[in-house]
């Protein structure tokens, strides 16, 4: 693929659209065919991101706007999720495996693990006034670029 | 002996291909004191809550001292899928009980792998093996 292709997504935040959003974001970037397993990292980080800004961003609230932007350049993918909810308190221990603010909620603490586990690069930009913007961008070798 | 029910969940409407219409599907079997839980579908924050729900009363009736995760249709797993199964897995401990997984998905596979829950599960490749297995620890 060549040049920029970008989509943006504003959506409730509802438990109901965390799968609306992965969903989307999967659709969009199978331009660069990319392979099932990295497809699922893509579903997976989304899925993550989302629900993260639903449970810890808006704390449960529907009211909040989550937004969700993909960016195609090449073969990189750039991913932006961000809320106008209360932002991480810590950011050092937020990203700790295992490490969660809201164990009543059965939460494993992975998310940070499993975004940064499947992304290039991850970055986190959170304030308490602000909310939290998650920037991660992940490189696909796709079977099409290989015959280039 | 077997005693069979099935409850079907359909929350949302489906997005994309025709089978993703069902956001996740819970199916319980009792096979002696072996409960097997069947997902079907996609287990993340939003579905988790009615998995937590069916295995905890199914659990604290009393009907079953073991688990089976029949896990071969579960499309998709995130973390909120790691947090349930995690807690119900601490609940069956806290009564003696086991809990062992069958039939993962690759990318389910890899984020149990991910997440360290490979080292204090059980897996299997089917279910009958799975249920096998824990016949010789019960």
């Amino acid at each position: 693929m060549s040049g920029h292709n970008h989509m943006k997504l504003s959506f409730a935040s509802r438990s109901e659209n965390e799968s609306f959003a992965r969903v989307t974001v999967a659709a969009f970037i199978t331009q660069l065919d990319p392979t099932l397993e990295q497809v699922d990292e893509i579903k997976t980080v989304v899925s993550e991101a989302v629900t993260n800004a639903i449970i810890h961003g808006y704390e449960g609230r529907t009211d909040g706007i989550v937004t969700v932007e993909a960016e195609l350049d090449g073969d990189m993918i750039s991913l932006s999720v961000s809320d106008q909810g209360k932002g991480i308190e810590d950011l050092e221990l937020a990203r700790q495996p295992l490490f969660t603010s809201r164990p009543e909620l059965e939460r494993s603490g992975m998310g940070f693990t499993i975004m940064e586990n499947f992304m290039d690069e991850f970055d986190v930009v959170s304030s308490e006034a602000g909310g939290t913007s998650l920037r991660m961008k992940k490189r696909i070798e796709s079977k099409k670029a290989l015959f280039n | 002996m077997r005693e069979r029910f099935v409850e079907l969940v359909t929350r949302q409407a489906g997005y994309g291909e025709g089978e993703m219409r069902m956001s996740l599907q819970v199916e319980l079997e009792q096979q002696r004191n072996v409960l097997i839980v069947r997902l079907r579908g996609e287990l993340d924050h939003h579905t988790a809550d009615i998995v937590r729900f069916k295995m905890e009363d199914a659990i604290m009736r009393g009907r079953c001292d073991h688990v089976v995760l029949s896990l071969k249709e579960l499309q998709f797993m995130d973390s909120s899928g790691l947090g349930v199964i995690l807690g119900r897995y601490k609940l069956l401990k806290s009564r003696g009980g086991k809990m062992v997984v069958c039939d993962t998905q690759p990318g389910v596979k890899r984020l149990f792998e991910l997440s360290g829950l490979f080292k204090i599960l059980s897996f299997y490749d089917s279910e009958r093996l799975a249920v096998a297995g824990l016949e010789v620890v019960s």
